[in-house]
This record gives C-alpha cells, sequence and structure tokens, in this order.
C-alpha cells in the first residue's frame, strides 16, 4: 500500500460522508417540499430563495437547543445510541458502486471505495446492526414510551430483513455473484427490475420498514407513542437520531438503485466514466420520491397487521421468488436462454396470486371487527 | 504472520470465560450468552485451524455451528420466557422444583 | 514488530477483556453489549484469518439477530438485573478455581505438549476473489448438502417450538 492511495481512500471516504451528510440536510428541504406540492401547499420558501437555505436555518436552531437528559436515564448509552444508530447508516454505503474508473491528477481512481466479494452480504450485515441505536435510544430513555418504541422497532426490523435478504438473494442469483460490481455489469443489457418485479417491489416494501418511513413508521407514532423511542432527545442528539433515519433512506435508496435499477449504468457510460455518478444520482431522486410519495399517500397500519403482513404475507412470498428466480435460471441455463422471461412472468403471477389472497381476507367480516 | 498457536490461546481463553460465566452466574440470560461465548470460541479455533491447514470444511462447519446456535438461542429464550411466565422471576436458583 | 502483530495484540486484548465485562456487569443489558463487541472483535480475527463469509455471517447472525434477540427478552422481561445475595457461597472460588485449572491445563498443551508451530500468513487478494465465495458455496451445496438440508429442517423444528412453547392456550390471560 502507498502513501497516495492511502490519501486516496481517505478523501473518497471524506467525500462520501459529505455527501452523506449534505444530502441528508438537502433531502428534508426535498421531502418538505414535496409533501407541500402533494398537499396543495408550498412549502418552506422563507429562508433563501425557494428555502434552499432552510436546511442551515433548521441546524443552527437545533444546535442551540437545550439538551436534556432526563434524570433516570442511563447515560452512557442515552449518550451512545445517536452515534450506533448514525454509524451504520454512515458505513453501509462504503460498498456502492458510484461509477467505474476515472482518470484524474494522472491516478486512475475508482469511484467506490471498498470492492469485496461478499458486498451483498455486508450490507445484509451492517443493516442488521442499525436496530441496536433505536433499541439502545428506547432503552435509555427510561420511558415507557420510548421503551415500546424501541420494542416494536427491534421486532419489526428482525421480521422484514428476512424479505430484505430474500430479495437480496435475487439479485444475487441473477448475477451470480455477490459483489456489486459485478451484480451492476450484469445489468448491462437489462436491469433487474425487469426480470425480478416482484422481488423489486419487496426489496422497496421490506426497506421501507427497515427505515422506519411511514406507512411502517411505528416506533415512532405520534399519536399513540408521542414518538417512540426518541421522545427524549432534544438538541444535537435529536438532530442525530434523525439524520441517521434520512442517511439510512439514501442509503437503502443508494443500494436498491445498485441492485435492482442497473447501478451506475446508463448511455454513454462506458466512454464517460464520470457519468456514472450522475446517473446514480438521479436514480437516488425518483426512487427517494417514492418513500416520499408514499409516505404522502399512505396511512400507518395497525401493529399487528404490520407483523402479520412481514410473516404471512412477505415472507412467503419471498421465498416463492426465490424459488421461481433459481427454477427459471436453472431452465434458461439448461434448455433455452429466452426461458428467463419465466422468471418475471411467475413472479408476477405470484404477486397477483398474494394481492387476491390480501383481498379476500381483508373483505371477510371477521377480520375487520377483529 | 501470526503462529496458530496464537488465535487458539485466545479460543482457550475466550472458553474459558464462558465456562466460568456459566458456573458463577444467576441471571439465565447471562449464562445462556456465556455459552454462546464458548460457541464462538469454539468456531475460532475452527477458523484458525481451517486457515492453517488451507482447507474449506472448517469455515463451513463453522457455518453450521453459526446455524445451530440461531434455533438454539430461539429454544432456549423461548424457554426463559415462558419460565418467567410461571415464576415471575428468572433466578436459576429459584428453579428447583420439577412441576412448575 | 509488524502491523498485523499489534493488530491481533488490540483485538485480543479488547475480546478479553469484553468477556470479562459481560461476566462482571451487574446489568444484563450491559452484559449483552458487552458480548455484541466481543462478537465484532471475533468478526475482525475472521477476517484476518481470510474468512469474510464467516466474518459477515458472524456480524448478521450473531450480532444482528440473536444478540437483538437477547435484548428484546431482556428488556420485555424487565430483568436487566437480578437481587444481590448467593445460595451457595463456594460457588464463586469454586468455579473460579476450576477455571483456572481449565486455562492451566489448555496453556500446558498448547505450549508444551502439542508444539504447534504453524505460523498463519496473512490472506492475500485471492481471499477477495469471487472464486473464494464460490468454492465455499460448491463445497457446501455438494459435500455438505446433507448437514445443509438437516440444519433448515432444525431450524423449522426449532420455529415450531418457539411458537408451541410461547402460545398461550385458549382461555388463558
Amino acid at each position: 500500500m502507498t502513501f497516495a492511495l492511502l490519501i486516496e481512500w481517505l478523501i473518497k471516504g471524506f467525500v462520501l460522508v459529505l455527501v452523506l451528510l449534505g444530502g441528508f440536510a438537502y433531502l428534508t428541504l426535498y421531502e418538505r417540499k414535496a409533501l407541500a406540492r402533494i398537499q396543495v401547499r408550498i412549502g418552506p420558501n422563507r429562508a433563501g430563495p425557494w428555502g434552499i437555505l432552510q436546511p442551515i436555518a433548521d441546524a443552527i436552531k437545533l444546535i442551540f437547543k437545550e439538551e436534556l437528559i432526563p434524570a433516570k436515564a442511563d447515560k452512557l448509552l442515552f449518550i451512545l445510541a445517536p452515534v450506533v444508530t448514525l454509524v451504520p447508516a454512515l458505513v453501509i454505503t462504503a460498498v456502492v458502486p458510484w461509477g467505474s474508473e476515472i482518470m484524474m491528477f494522472g491516478r486512475v481512481i475508482t469511484l467506490y471505495i471498498a470492492d469485496i466479494n461478499v458486498g451483498v452480504l455486508y450490507i445484509m450485515s451492517v443493516a442488521s446492526i442499525a436496530v441496536y441505536g433505536v433499541v439502545l435510544a428506547g432503552w435509555s430513555s427510561n420511558n415507557k414510551y420510548a421503551m415500546m418504541g424501541g420494542l416494536r422497532s427491534s421486532a419489526q426490523m428482525i421480521s422484514y430483513e428476512m424479505s430484505l435478504g430474500l430479495a437480496f438473494i435475487s439479485a444475487i442469483m441473477l448475477a451470480g455473484s455477490m459483489r456489486m460490481l459485478d451484480i451492476v455489469e450484469a445489468q448491462r443489457t437489462l436491469w433487474f427490475v425487469l426480470l425480478q418485479p416482484v422481488g423489486t417491489a419487496i426489496f422497496l416494501i421490506a426497506t421501507l420498514a427497515e427505515v422506519n418511513r411511514p406507512p411502517f413508521d411505528m416506533p415512532e407514532a405520534e399519536q399513540e407513542l408521542t414518538a417512540g423511542y426518541h421522545v427524549e432527545y432534544s438538541g444535537m442528539k435529536f438532530a442525530l437520531l434523525f439524520m441517521a433515519e434520512y442517511d439510512k433512506m439514501i442509503a437503502i435508496s443508494a443500494i436498491g438503485a445498485t441492485l435492482f435499477f442497473g447501478g451506475f449504468r446508463g448511455p454513454f457510460v462506458d466512454t464517460y466514466p464520470w457519468l456514472g455518478p450522475i446517473y446514480m444520482l438521479l436514480k437516488l431522486v425518483i426512487l427517494l420520491f417514492g418513500m416520499i410519495w408514499v409516505r404522502a399517500t399512505f396511512p400507518r397500519i395497525r401493529y399487528d397487521r404490520l407483523m402479520a403482513f412481514g410473516w404471512k404475507v412477505m415472507l412467503p412470498l419471498s421465498l416463492a421468488i426465490v424459488f421461481i428466480t433459481a427454477a427459471g435460471i436453472l431452465l434458461a441455463e439448461q434448455v433455452n436462454p429466452l426461458l428467463i422471461w419465466t422468471v418475471p412472468a411467475l413472479s408476477l403471477l405470484a404477486g397477483v396470486f398474494t394481492i387476491a389472497m390480501i383481498d379476500r381476507e381483508l373483505r371477510r367480516k371477521e377480520y375487520a371487527r377483529a | 504472520m501470526i503462529p496458530l498457536a496464537y488465535y487458539l490461546a485466545i479460543s482457550a481463553i475466550l472458553f474459558t470465560l464462558g465456562a466460568l460465566g456459566v458456573l458463577i452466574r444467576r441471571n439465565p440470560l447471562i449464562i445462556f450468552m456465556s455459552v454462546e461465548l464458548m460457541l464462538n470460541a469454539a468456531n475460532l479455533a475452527f477458523v484458525a485451524f481451517a486457515r492453517a491447514y488451507d482447507v474449506l470444511a472448517g469455515q463451513i462447519f463453522v457455518f453450521f455451528v453459526i446455524a445451530v446456535a440461531a434455533a438454539e438461542v430461539a429454544v432456549g429464550l423461548a424457554l426463559i420466557v415462558v419460565i418467567f411466565r410461571t415464576k415471575h422471576s428468572i433466578d436459576v436458583d429459584l428453579m428447583n422444583s420439577l412441576k412448575g | 514488530m509488524d502491523l498485523t502483530l499489534i493488530l491481533f495484540i488490540v483485538l485480543a486484548v479488547v475480546a478479553i477483556l469484553t468477556a470479562l465485562g459481560m461476566l462482571a456487569s451487574r446489568s444484563a443489558i450491559y452484559a449483552a453489549l458487552f458480548l455484541v463487541l466481543n462478537f465484532a472483535t471475533v468478526a475482525i480475527f475472521y477476517l484476518m484469518l481470510g474468512a469474510p463469509f464467516i466474518a459477515m455471517a458472524q456480524v448478521t447472525v450473531y450480532a444482528g439477530a440473536i444478540m437483538v434477540l437477547f435484548l428484546f427478552v431482556i428488556m420485555l422481561l424487565g430483568a436487566e438485573k437480578l437481587p444481590k445475595g448467593e445460595v451457595l457461597p463456594w460457588q464463586r472460588p469454586l468455579a473460579i478455581g476450576l477455571a483456572a485449572v481449565l486455562l492451566a491445563e489448555a496453556g500446558y498443551l498448547l505450549f508444551q505438549r502439542l508444539h504447534i508451530t504453524a505460523g498463519l500468513a496473512n490472506p492475500g487478494a485471492e481471499v477477495n476473489a469471487p472464486e473464494a465465495i464460490q468454492a465455499m458455496a460448491l463445497s457446501l451445496f455438494n459435500q455438505y448438502l446433507l448437514p445443509f438440508e438437516v440444519t433448515s429442517v432444525l431450524l423449522l423444528v426449532a420455529m415450531v417450538g418457539v411458537i408451541v412453547l410461547t402460545k398461550k392456550e385458549k382461555g388463558e390471560s
């Protein structure tokens, strides 16, 4: 390892963290603007032209707020919890490629930080430790509402992790590799969202639950838990928890774009590698809009139904998806490459069947009363 | 270059601490965690041997150990929850009757 | 002294301290968190031993699933602390003595009798090649297919068992 390489890594890591932190600030503005437009309002427009200085105003307000630590709280964990929440959200993006390689300052610079052969597994493992921050924040506050929020979120995140992992597996099988660059390369001709539409849908729904976004924001349901695990937090500690939530959104959208929407690939990206990050950013903005749109549209679902949905609908469906994907790949390899299209056909069939079954279940009167 | 013996020594120390935990703690949850620590120590020895002799079997064995540990924890924690429901405490010293 | 050895020693110290912390902490929550740190250091050991797949599985399953379940149960039961007091006063010294004997035995075997002299070279780029994972998968799904399937049955049985154990019977509050 040479000194120049070390410097290059440091700069890349620093830039990535800066992008995530700056992205968080402007994602809040983006969300508020988009929500306002959907609700026929104007949204923030006071600080700077079109409100573009609003995030800075928010930050200044949060910095000057008084920080309270509840008297009976576990102080160490109370202070540590926001940090533990934020760190996984930042480090998970280390394996996401933003492009192939570009020439800069006479060196070949790769537009990704880590290129590891277990990339997808790394994402799974970091996503699975993200739950600690929420649980510890809930427990250390010594407040029953915070505790309920923490418990709910841990149960919810563990439950939806299964479906998330199985959705990952469908992408891994289609690419034949767990390395992120190989997965992007495998989507050169065809995005996996076309080959595995239901897998993509499962991924998108499960990630909503993983990052506690509406309609799965039970851990922080304002009406029943008064804000859940972060009820006791204020000032910068609250800002950290908030930042973690939005950085998780960015990270998970980047992962989704890489696994199912062709990653940094787009027209002319082979000749002009610097287009990679731009395509990636575009895909991110579109996927993030999807999340905001869902928040504006759907009411929060009840907790028992959320768990029932995770275990009784998402898990069997994602198992079926894995099976269908494997069978389709085997058929394509052994019989005729065109048979790969059985994968989207059969998975759509499975998806439609699932929706029909949910519809039937919801129409039954007993369920409506329960 | 790290001698294999160092990894085995760490593994032995962790295993001993796990065994000690099983013996001196009365909270079944911590006893259970100590069992997990012992499993981990054994796993570490497996992976170190796999590296030393350049065979994959060691790593695959660890994979199975991790899967079995997951099943074991699920059943064990369910037992602890059931005991708590009947006794309203989980102190192991109070579990002295055969019929709850 | 080379860099790997320094890293090893630091990790070893962290691993032992976190294990001791788990044994000594009064609160079950802190014990669980110490154990999570211990598992994380063991995962780094796996990386140093050239087993990235096992390292990631370790973090996902142990830190991500098993310990979260532990925390969940601790919080659910409110059992983070037990009242003080010993039923068997001689239990603790006896246990520490037995542990010391076990450790001395292991040390004697390792450094006096067995003469394990193999050195472990630092893993190179071959560990990070996709072929390394493929080799593992091929071995798992050919040579060890039966154990793999049996494990899946075991997990299913565990799942059914847990549901039966914790399900409240009808009429029971």
